[in-house]
C-alpha cells in the first residue's frame, strides 16, 4: 500500500470501528475489546504512514471535487504526522482509561459514547491529513458535530445548555468568520492547497493580510483564544475521558493545528512577518495566556481549573504561530505533543478522583494523597511538565517558544511566558500539595483506595511519556523541525 | 424521434392524465396513474438536462408555428434544472403520498386531490419550459388555482382561511403580472421572450417598459413570497396537508424566482436592470428577508411554521443572488434553488413523519422522539446540517457560491448578511435537534399512533433519498453546478 492508502485507512479504521461498536451495545466486553483493537490498528496505520513519510514517499488522495478546481483531498506532511502520532497514541490510552471510568462511574449510554468517540477520532484524522483548506474546514465542522453528543452526554439541563454554547461558538465562529476568509482567499488566490511557504505572497495585497489572519485566529474557535473561549469550560460537563482526549487533545489541538497550518502553508511565515499581520494580533494570545492563568487560580472545580489552564496553554501555541519565526513555530508545534501528554494525565487524575471519591472541588482534596498516592504522583508529573520544569517534556516546547519570542525581539511576550509559568506553579502544584501535605485540622482517611486499575494504567502511560520526552523528544522534534524549516 | 418532443410532453402528459385521475373510482388507482406520469416525466426531464449540460439548447415550436407568432419552448440550463427540481420533488412526494394522502384526505376526495396535484405540477413545469411570456401567465394560473384547492384540503380548518388569504394575494400577484405583460406587449407587440428581448433593447427607456418591468416583478415577487410580500406563505405551508407542504416548499416559490431571473436576465437584460432600482431592491429586501425570516423561525414553537419561516429566509438568498446581477450570482441562486429543494422537502417530509407518529408538531411535545425514531431523526439531522451550510452537504455549495458572488463585487455587507443568516440557522435547526434527541421524553408512547410509522417505506424511503442526496450532491456537484454553468454560458454572461 502506498501512503495515500494509509491515509485513507487512518480515517476508515476508526469509522469502521464506530459502526461495529454501535452494533455491540448488548455485549459491553466485546464492545470495549473492539474499541481497543481499533485504536491499536490505528496506531499501526499511523506508524506505517510515518514510516513511508520518513522514506520520502508522497501521495495525494482525492475524494471529491465539490467546486470545480477545489477538491476534498488528503496528503501527509510532517506537522500533521506529529499530530497524528499524538492523537492515535492517546486514543488507545484514553480507551483503556475510559473502560474503567465509564464502568466505575456507572455512566449511561456507553455504546453511544464509544461510537461517537471513534467518529470524533475519524474526523480528527481528516483534519490532520487534509490537503487543502476546504477539506480542513469540512472535517473541522464534522469534529464539532461528532463531539456535540459527547458534551451533552448526561442529557441534563445543564449539559444541554453547555452543548448550545459549545455548538454555537464553534460552529458559529467557523461559519461567520473562517468561511468568508477562506472564500476571500479562494477568490483572490485561486487555490486553497497547503503549500510550503504559503500561497498568498504576491497574490493578495499586504493590506489584506491582517484582517484575514484575524478572521482565522478568531474563526478557528477550537483554539479557544479569548474572547471565544467560553465553550471549553462549558464542555467540561462531559464525562472525563471526553474532557481528557477531546478537550485537552483532539478538538483543541485540532484548533491550534489549523492555525499553524494556515500560518505555515497558506499565509507563509514570511508573508506574515513582511506584512506585519501579527503585529497587533499577537496581543490576543498574550492576553489569553495571562487571563486564563488568573481565572484558573480562582476556580475551585478541578476540571474547570484544568480547562482554563488548557486555554492558556493553547494560546502558547497560537503565540508561536503568530510570532511566525522558525523557533516560535517549532515551539508551537512541539507544544501540541508536549501539552497533550501532560494535560491528558491531569484530566485522567481528575476523573480518577471523581470515580474513587466522588470529589470534584480542589478544596476537598486535602489529605487525599494518602488514599490515592499514585494518582497524585501522576498529577505532579503532569503539572511539572506543563510548567516546563526539567526533566519533563514540556520544557522543550517552552524553551523554543521563549527562543522564538527572543528572536522576534518581543520582550513583552517573553515576560508573559515566564509569568505564566509561575502562575502555573501556583494553581497546578497546589493540588498535589494539598493532597500530600494537608493542613492540621483536615480529616485524613487511612488506607489506599485508588481508582480502577485500567484508570491507573491510563494515567501511568502518558506520565511516563512526559518524562521520556525530556530525554528524547522524538519523533516530535524532527517532525516539527521538518514542518517549520 | 420522440426525444425532441420531451419538452412539450412534460406538460401535455400530466395535463392529459389529470382528468383521468379525477374520474377514477378510488385514491389508490389515481395514485398509480400519478406515479406513472411522474416517473415518465422525471426520466424525460433528466434526459433534457443531460442534453443541455452537454451544450444542446432545445428549441421547440408548438404546432410548428414559428415564433414570435407561435408559442416556442426554449430550454437552456436554467429551466432544464428547474424542470428536474420539480420532477424530482414531484416523484418523491408521490411516493410519500401513498401513506400521506389516505391519512390526510377523505377517501371520496382523493381522486380530485390527485388531479389538482397533477395540475399544480404541470402548471409549475409549464412556467419553466415555455419561452412565451403570456404562456407563463396561463401556467401560473393553472398552478395557482390548483394550489389554492390543495392547501384548503388541510385537516385543520384554518387551512381554509390560509388558502383564502393565499388566493387573494395570489390573484393580485397574477393580475400585476398580467398588467406587466400587457404593457410590454403594448410597447413591443410581442410576447415571445427572445423576441421581446430584442425589441425591448430598441425602446428600453420608455416609461411603459419601466412600468412593465415593475408590474412583472411585483407580481412574481408575490408568488415567490419575497419580503415584504410574504404574508401568505407561513400560513399556507403550515395548514396545508403534509404532502402539499412538501411539494410547495420544494418547488412553488422557486418557479416564481425562476421567472424573475428569466425576466431580469433574458427579457430585460442585466445591463438594463442595472439602470433600474431592481438590483438594489432585490439585495436590500433579500437581506431583510434572510434576517427577518431566520429571526421569526427561531421564535416558532411548532415545526411546520419554523420550516416555513426558514424558507422565507432562504428566498432572501435567492433574491440576493439574482440582485448581484452577475454570472456567479445567478449560479449561486440556481444552485441554491436546487439544493434548497432537496433540503426543505426532506425536512418537511420528516416533519410529516413526526406528525403521523405523535399527532402533534409542537416542538415541546416532540421531546426525546429522536431516540424512538432514529431513522427519521438522522434524516432530520442531515437535512438540518445542510440548511446551516455545513461543508460536505449541498447547503455548503450554495453558501460557497453566494459568498463568492458577494466577494467578487466586494460587497462585504452582503457577506455579513449571508453568514449571519447561516449562524441564525444553526439556532433554529439546533432547537429542533436538541429537543428531538436530548430532551426527556415528553409524551407517553400510549398517546402516540400505535404503529411504528417510521417503518412505513412510503414515508421513510423518499425522506432518506433526499437526505442522501443532500450529502452526495454536496460532494458531486455535477448536476447543480453543471446546469448552472450551462445556463450562464447560454445566457452569454461573462465570468471572471
Amino acid at each position: 500500500m502506498n501512503i495515500a492508502d494509509y491515509v485513507m485507512w487512518a480515517m476508515l479504521v476508526p469509522l469502521i470501528g464506530a459502526v461495529i461498536i454501535s452494533r455491540l451495545g448488548r455485549w459491553p466486553n466485546i464492545r470495549e475489546a473492539v474499541t481497543l483493537i481499533t485504536a491499536t490498528i490505528l496506531i499501526g496505520v499511523v506508524y506505517r504512514t510515518y514510516h513511508n513519510l520518513q522514506a520520502g514517499e508522497t501521495g495525494k488522495l482525492i475524494l471529491a471535487e465539490p467546486v470545480p478546481g477545489l477538491t476534498i483531498a488528503f496528503s501527509v506532511e510532517p506537522l500533521g504526522m506529529l499530530f497524528a502520532v499524538v492523537a492515535s497514541l492517546l486514543w488507545l490510552v484514553t480507551s483503556i482509561y475510559a473502560i474503567g471510568y465509564m464502568r466505575g462511574h456507572h455512566e449511561k449510554n456507553q455504546t453511544r459514547f464509544f461510537t461517537t468517540f471513534a467518529v470524533a477520532i475519524a474526523a480528527t484524522m481528516g483534519i490532520i491529513f487534509s490537503d487543502n483548506l476546504l477539506t480542513l474546514f469540512l472535517f473541522y465542522e464534522l469534529l464539532t458535530i461528532s463531539t456535540y453528543p459527547l458534551v451533552v452526554h448526561s442529557g441534563t439541563a445543564r449539559a444541554r445548555r453547555s452543548g448550545r454554547v459549545y455548538l454555537g461558538i464553534l460552529m458559529g465562529t467557523s461559519i461567520a468568520l473562517m468561511l468568508p476568509a477562506i472564500i476571500v482567499i479562494w477568490s483572490q488566490v485561486g487555490t486553497l492547497d497547503f503549500t510550503a511557504k504559503g500561497v498568498m505572497a504576491g497574490k493578495v495585497s499586504p493590506a489584506w493580510a491582517m484582517p484575514l489572519y484575524l478572521l482565522f485566529i478568531l474563526g478557528i474557535g477550537k483554539a479557544a483564544v479569548m474572547p471565544l473561549h467560553k465553550w471549553l469550560p462549558a464542555a467540561m460537563v462531559a464525562p472525563t475521558p471526553v474532557s481528557a482526549l477531546l478537550h485537552a487533545v483532539a478538538v483543541v489541538k485540532a484548533g491550534v493545528f489549523s492555525i499553524l497550518k494556515v500560518t505555515i502553508y497558506i499565509f507563509g511565515p514570511d508573508f506574515i512577518t513582511s506584512t506585519g499581520a501579527g503585529l497587533w494580533i499577537i496581543w490576543l494570545p498574550t492576553i489569553t495566556i495571562l487571563l486564563a492563568s488568573f481565572i484558573a487560580m480562582t476556580r475551585d472545580n478541578l476540571k474547570e481549573r484544568l480547562a482554563y489552564s488548557t486555554i492558556g496553554q493553547l494560546s502558547y501555541i497560537v503565540l508561536g504561530a503568530v510570532l511566525a519565526n522558525q523557533m516560535g513555530l517549532l515551539g508551537g508545534s512541539l507544544h501540541i505533543a508536549m501539552h497533550a501528554f501532560a494535560k491528558i494525565t491531569l484530566f485522567f487524575v481528575a476523573g480518577a478522583i471523581l470515580v474513587a471519591t466522588h470529589k470534584t472541588q480542589v478544596s476537598q482534596l486535602n489529605g487525599l494523597g494518602r488514599q490515592m498516592p499514585f494518582t497524585f504522583i501522576f498529577f505532579a508529573v503532569g503539572s511539572a511538565s506543563i510548567i516546563g520544569l526539567p526533566p519533563f517534556g514540556g520544557m522543550w516546547s517552552k524553551w523554543y517558544l521563549a527562543l522564538g519570542a527572543v528572536d522576534a525581539g518581543q520582550w513583552a511576550m517573553l515576560t508573559v511566558l515566564m509569568i505564566s509559568s509561575l502562575l502555573n506553579i501556583v494553581y497546578l502544584l497546589e493540588i498535589p500539595a494539598r493532597a500530600f501535605f494537608p493542613t492540621m485540622n483536615s480529616k485524613i482517611c487511612g488506607g489506599i483506595k485508588e481508582a480502577p486499575v485500567t484508570c491507573l494504567i491510563g494515567m501511568l502511560i502518558p506520565s511516563l511519556i512526559c518524562i521520556y520526552l525530556f530525554f528524547n523528544p522524538e519523533p516530535f522534534y524532527s517532525l516539527a523541525q521538518l514542518a517549520t524549516r | 424521434m420522440v426525444g425532441q418532443h420531451f419538452g412539450i410532453l412534460l406538460v401535455v402528459l400530466p395535463l392529459l392524465a389529470a382528468p383521468v385521475t379525477a374520474l377514477l373510482p378510488n385514491g389508490r388507482s389515481s395514485w398509480a396513474v400519478v406515479m406513472a406520469v411522474m416517473t415518465l416525466c422525471l426520466l424525460m426531464s433528466l434526459s433534457i438536462l443531460g442534453d443541455v449540460i452537454n451544450g444542446h439548447l432545445i428549441h421547440y415550436e408548438l404546432g410548428g408555428w414559428a415564433p414570435p407568432w407561435g408559442i416556442a419552448y426554449e430550454i437552456d440550463g436554467l429551466n432544464a434544472l428547474m424542470a428536474v427540481i420539480i420532477n424530482m420533488i414531484g416523484t418523491l412526494v408521490t411516493i410519500y403520498a401513498w401513506y400521506s394522502v389516505p391519512a390526510d384526505i377523505p377517501e371520496s376526495k382523493q381522486p380530485h386531490f390527485y388531479a389538482a396535484y397533477l395540475l399544480c405540477f404541470l402548471g409549475l413545469l409549464g412556467m419553466c419550459m415555455t419561452g412565451d411570456i403570456f404562456n407563463v401567465f396561463v401556467f401560473l394560473e393553472i398552478s395557482s388555482l390548483s394550489t389554492y384547492a390543495l392547501v384548503s384540503m388541510g385537516r385543520n380548518r384554518r387551512a381554509l382561511t390560509a388558502s383564502f388569504q393565499y388566493l387573494i394575494l395570489g390573484t393580485i400577484g397574477a393580475t400585476f403580472f398580467l398588467i406587466g405583460i400587457g404593457l410590454a406587449y403594448a410597447a413591443t407587440g410581442s410576447l415571445n421572450m427572445a423576441d421581446l428581448a430584442i425589441r425591448l433593447s430598441e425602446s428600453a427607456h420608455t416609461q411603459t417598459i419601466h412600468t412593465a418591468l415593475g408590474f412583472i416583478f411585483i407580481g412574481m415577487a408575490l408568488k415567490a413570497a419575497m419580503f415584504p410580500l410574504h404574508q401568505w406563505l407561513p400560513r399556507a405551508y403550515t395548514y396545508a396537508p403534509v404532502m402539499v407542504s412538501v411539494f410547495l416548499a420544494g418547488t412553488a416559490t422557486k418557479v416564481a424566482v425562476y421567472v424573475i431571473a428569466r425576466s431580469v436576465f433574458t427579457v430585460f437584460t442585466p445591463e438594463y436592470s442595472l439602470q433600474t432600482l431592481l438590483n438594489e431592491l432585490l439585495i436590500v429586501f433579500g437581506a431583510i428577508a434572510v434576517i427577518h425570516g431566520a429571526a421569526r423561525s427561531i421564535r416558532q414553537t411548532s415545526v411546520k411554521p419554523l420550516l416555513a419561516w426558514s424558507s422565507l429566509s432562504q428566498i432572501g438568498y435567492f433574491m440576493i443572488g439574482i440582485g448581484l446581477l452577475s454570472a456567479t450570482g445567478l449560479m449561486a441562486t440556481m444552485i441554491h434553488m436546487f439544493n434548497h429543494a432537496l433540503i426543505k422537502s426532506a425536512l418537511f417530509m420528516a416533519a410529516g413523519i413526526w406528525l403521523y407518529q405523535t399527532g402533534s408538531l409542537r416542538i415541546s411535545s416532540l421531546g426525546g422522539m429522536g431516540k424512538r425514531m432514529p431513522l427519521t431523526f438522522m434524516a432530520t439531522v442531515i437535512a438540518g446540517l445542510s440548511l446551516i451550510g455545513v461543508p460536505g452537504t449541498v447547503g455548503f455549495v450554495s453558501k460557497w457560491y453566494l459568498v463568492l458572488a458577494a466577494v467578487e463585487q466586494q460587497a462585504w455587507g452582503i457577506v455579513a448578511v449571508i453568514v449571519l443568516g447561516s449562524v441564525m440557522a444553526i439556532i433554529y435547526v439546533w432547537k429542533l435537534i436538541e429537543t428531538l434527541y436530548f430532551q426527556p421524553v415528553a409524551m407517553e408512547p400510549a398517546q402516540h399512533n400505535a404503529r411504528h410509522i417510521e417503518r412505513t417505506p412510503a414515508l421513510i424511503l423518499p425522506t432518506w433519498i433526499l437526505a442522501i442526496a443532500c450529502i452526495y450532491l454536496g460532494l458531486d456537484t455535477e448536476v447543480s453546478v453543471g446546469a448552472a454553468e450551462a445556463a450562464v454560458n447560454s445566457l452569454g454572461l461573462a465570468r471572471p
